[in-house]
C-alpha cells in the first residue's frame, strides 16, 4: 500500500428510518476540521434505500462531497451489506481517515470493515488531530475504565479508521447554501451478502426524549435512594426546563429507564448544566459528563470523588437542598414575573 | 453442536484508582478477573450445552497467567480450555489479536462462536466482529437473547432506542451483552475437577499456521503513540451549608452564569 495514494477525510454517516443521526453530522464538523489542516475534502457516505432527501442536510453541515449509495439491501442495517458498499467505496475512492460514529451500529461495522481492508482502527476516541509533521491522526481515546489517556496512531495503513461516541464532537452550523458535490453511486451487491435475516424490529422508546438533546441535566446517583427520589428530581428537571439523567447503579436497580444512564456504559453529555445529586463520581460516570459546561454536585459525603469535577459542590442531603432550591426558584420566578 | 467462547482476563478496573500525587495507575492489586461481556458469552453457551448435550471450548490469548481465567470457565462447566500464549503474540492491537485467534479457532471444529460484546479494559468491541471477517462468517455484535434452533439461531440485537430479531444459520458468531444472563457460579467440585482433572492445552506460535509478519506488536496496523494521565480541571467550590443557605447560593450562582 501506497499510503501517498490515499487522500480526503471521510465520514460514514448512519441513518435509522432514513433519517440520518446526530453524530454523523457531529463527524462532519470535526472532520471539517480535520481536512483543512491537511488541506482536502470532506465526504459524507451515506447507505440506505430511501435516502435522497437527506443529502442536502449533509452538505449543509459541512460535506464538500456527498456519496449516496441507495439500493434495497441497505435499508435496515445488516453488517455483511454495509461491510461490503464501504470496502468498494475505499477500493475506489482511498480515503486517508474515516471517521464512524461509536453507536451499536458503528462499533460492528467499523471493526469489521477495518479487518477487510487490513488497517487500523481506534475506538471510542475522544480528541482527534493531526500530527503536524507528517500529517497522520492522532486519535486520543481513554482506557482502564477511563484511568488513563492513549494516543493512537496508524502510521503505515490507509485509511486511518476512527470511531467517535456520539456527543463528543460538535456540529458546525447548519448552512443550506453550501455548495456539495453528490455523488448517487451504484454499487452490485451480491445476494450472498444477505447472510442474516430480520425477523422483527421493536422499538424500545420514544425517539423524543433524549438526555444528549437536553441543555440543563439533573442526574441521580445512589444517593437518591429510589424511584420516589427521581420524582423529586423530575420537578427540578422541569422547573429548570431539563431532563432527569442517572448513573449506573440507578439503571441497574430499574430506578429509572437505561436510556438516561450517563457514563462510559451509557450516554456522554454536554450539557449547560449539569447537576450531580447524591452521584459519587466513580471514574466511569465522571467519563460521560465531565465536558458539562458548568458541574454543580450536590453529595452527603465530602470525600466523594464527583466534588474533584464539579465547578460548584454542596455537601449535603439532596433531600433536603432540593426542596428548598425548588421553593427558591418559585419565588425567583415570582420575582421576574412581578419585575414584568 | 460445537461452541467455541472466547474469553479475556483484565484487571478489574471498577477497582482501578490513580495516584493522588503522581496521577498514575495504581495496579498492584488489583483483581484480575474473566471480563464480564464474557462471562455472560460462557453462561450462554453453558445453557445451550443443557440443553442440546453441545460441547463447549474456552478459548483465551494471553500471558501465562491467563490460565486462572481458564480454569475458572473449566469450573463453571467447559469442557475444554485453550490457552494461546506465546511472547511473539504480545503488544497485539485488535487487528493483530483477532488475526492470531482466529488462526487458532481454525483449527477448531465449530459451530457457533461466542465472543463478549467488549473487554473493560480497552473498550473496543473491536475483536469479535474482527474474528467473524478473518473466518468469513456471519455474525451479530451486541446480543442480548439467544434461542437456539435446528441449523439456526435466532438472536436478539440490541440498538440504542430498538432492538432487532435476526436469523442467522451455523457456522456464526456473536457477541454477547452482559446483560444476556446472570452467570453461575462455579461449584466446590468444579473447581476441584478444574485444577485436577481437566487440562489446558497450550499452542504457542508453532502451533499456528499463521503469517508472522501479521502477529503481536509488528503486525499491528495501530501503535500507542504516547499514554496520559487524564488533565483535571481546576478545582471548584465545596461548600457545607444549611439547605436553605445552599439553595439560594446556587440560585445566586446560577443567575451569575445567566443559567437562570
Amino acid at each position: 500500500m501506497n499510503i501517498e495514494d490515499y487522500k480526503g477525510v471521510f465520514v460514514f454517516v448512519e441513518q435509522v428510518d432514513n433519517v440520518v443521526s446526530n453524530v454523523g453530522l457531529e463527524l462532519i464538523g470535526k472532520a471539517s476540521d480535520l481536512a483543512q489542516q491537511i488541506g482536502t475534502k470532506v465526504t459524507a457516505v451515506l447507505l440506505g434505500k430511501n435516502i435522497e432527501s437527506e443529502y442536502k442536510k449533509l452538505g449543509a453541515y459541512g460535506a464538500d462531497v456527498v456519496v449516496g449509495v441507495a439500493h434495497p439491501m441497505l435499508e435496515i442495517y445488516k453488517t455483511e451489506p454495509y461491510t461490503h458498499v464501504l470496502a468498494e467505496l475505499i477500493k475506489e475512492y482511498k480515503p486517508e481517515i474515516f471517521l464512524f460514529g461509536a453507536t451499536a451500529l458503528g462499533r460492528d461495522l467499523a471493526p469489521r470493515v477495518s479487518s477487510r481492508v487490513q488497517t487500523g482502527l481506534t475506538a471510542d476516541c475522544t480528541v482527534l488531530e493531526i500530527e503536524e509533521e507528517t500529517n497522520h491522526l492522532l486519535a486520543t481515546r481513554p482506557a482502564f475504565g477511563g484511568n488513563v489517556m492513549a494516543t493512537i496512531i496508524c502510521p503505515k495503513h490507509r485509511p486511518q479508521m476512527a470511531t467517535v461516541r456520539p456527543g463528543v464532537m460538535e456540529m458546525r452550523p447548519y448552512d443550506e447554501s453550501r455548495p456539495f458535490e453528490l455523488i448517487q453511486k451504484e454499487i452490485d451487491i451480491p445476494a450472498s451478502c444477505d447472510n442474516v435475516e430480520i425477523l422483527e424490529v421493536v422499538k424500545t422508546k420514544s425517539t423524543s426524549a433524549d438526555i444528549q438533546e437536553a441543555p440543563i441535566l439533573v442526574s441521580g446517583g445512589r444517593g437518591v435512594g429510589g424511584k420516589e427520589g427521581f420524582a423529586l428530581l423530575e420537578q427540578v428537571a422541569s422547573k429548570l426546563g431539563g431532563m432527569v439523567s442517572a448513573s449506573r447503579a440507578c439503571t441497574d436497580e430499574n430506578w429509572i429507564e437505561k436510556d438516561r444512564q450517563v457514563g462510559q456504559t451509557g450516554k456522554t453529555v454536554r450539557p449547560k448544566l449539569y447537576i450531580a445529586c447524591g452521584i459519587s463520581g466513580a471514574i466511569q460516570h465522571v467519563a460521560g459528563m465531565e465536558e458539562s459546561e458548568l458541574i454543580v454536585a450536590i453529595n452527603k459525603d465530602e470525600t466523594a470523588s464527583i466534588f474533584d469535577v464539579a465547578d460548584i459542590g454542596l455537601v449535603g442531603d439532596l433531600h433536603k437542598i432540593l426542596p428548598a432550591f425548588l421553593e427558591e426558584l418559585s419565588k425567583t420566578e415570582h420575582a421576574n414575573s412581578a419585575l414584568k | 453442536m460445537k461452541i467455541v467462547v472466547c474469553i479475556k482476563q483484565v484487571p478489574n478496573t471498577s477497582e482501578v484508582k490513580l495516584d493522588p500525587v503522581t496521577g498514575t495507575l495504581i495496579r498492584e492489586g488489583i483483581p484480575s478477573i474473566i471480563n464480564p461481556d464474557d462471562k455472560a458469552g460462557l453462561e450462554a453457551a453453558l445453557r445451550i450445552k443443557e440443553k442440546t448435550g453441545a460441547k463447549v471450548c474456552a478459548i483465551t490469548m494471553g500471558p501465562p497467567q491467563a490460565e486462572k481465567a481458564l480454569r475458572e470457565a473449566l469450573a463453571m462447566g467447559v469442557d475444554e480450555a485453550i490457552l494461546v500464549t506465546d511472547r511473539k503474540f504480545g503488544g497485539a492491537d485488535t487487528w493483530a489479536t483477532s488475526f492470531t485467534l482466529a488462526a487458532a479457532i481454525r483449527k477448531l471444529n465449530y459451530d457457533l462462536i461466542i465472543t463478549g460484546r467488549q473487554a473493560i479494559d480497552g473498550d473496543t468491541a473491536q475483536v469479535g466482529p474482527q474474528i467473524a471477517e478473518h473466518l468469513k462468517l456471519p455474525s451479530v455484535s451486541y446480543v442480548e437473547g439467544i434461542q437456539v434452533k435446528d441449523g439456526h439461531l435466532i438472536v436478539k440485537r440490541q440498538y440504542e432506542d430498538r432492538y432487532h430479531m435476526i436469523k442467522v444459520h451455523f457456522p456464526c458468531l456473536i457477541t454477547a451483552l452482559s446483560e444476556l444472563n446472570e452467570p453461575r457460579y462455579m461449584t466446590p467440585g468444579g473447581v476441584f475437577d478444574a485444577y485436577r482433572e481437566k487440562e489446558i492445552t497450550v499452542w504457542t506460535l508453532e502451533d499456528l499456521d499463521v503469517d508472522r509478519t501479521q502477529i503481536g506488536l509488528k503486525g499491528s496496523p495501530t501503535k500507542v503513540y504516547k499514554s496520559f494521565a487524564k488533565q483535571l480541571k481546576p478545582a471548584g467550590t465545596v461548600l457545607t451549608l444549611d439547605p436553605e443557605e445552599a439553595a439560594s447560593y446556587l440560585v445566586e450562582k446560577l443567575k451569575e452564569k445567566h443559567i437562570l
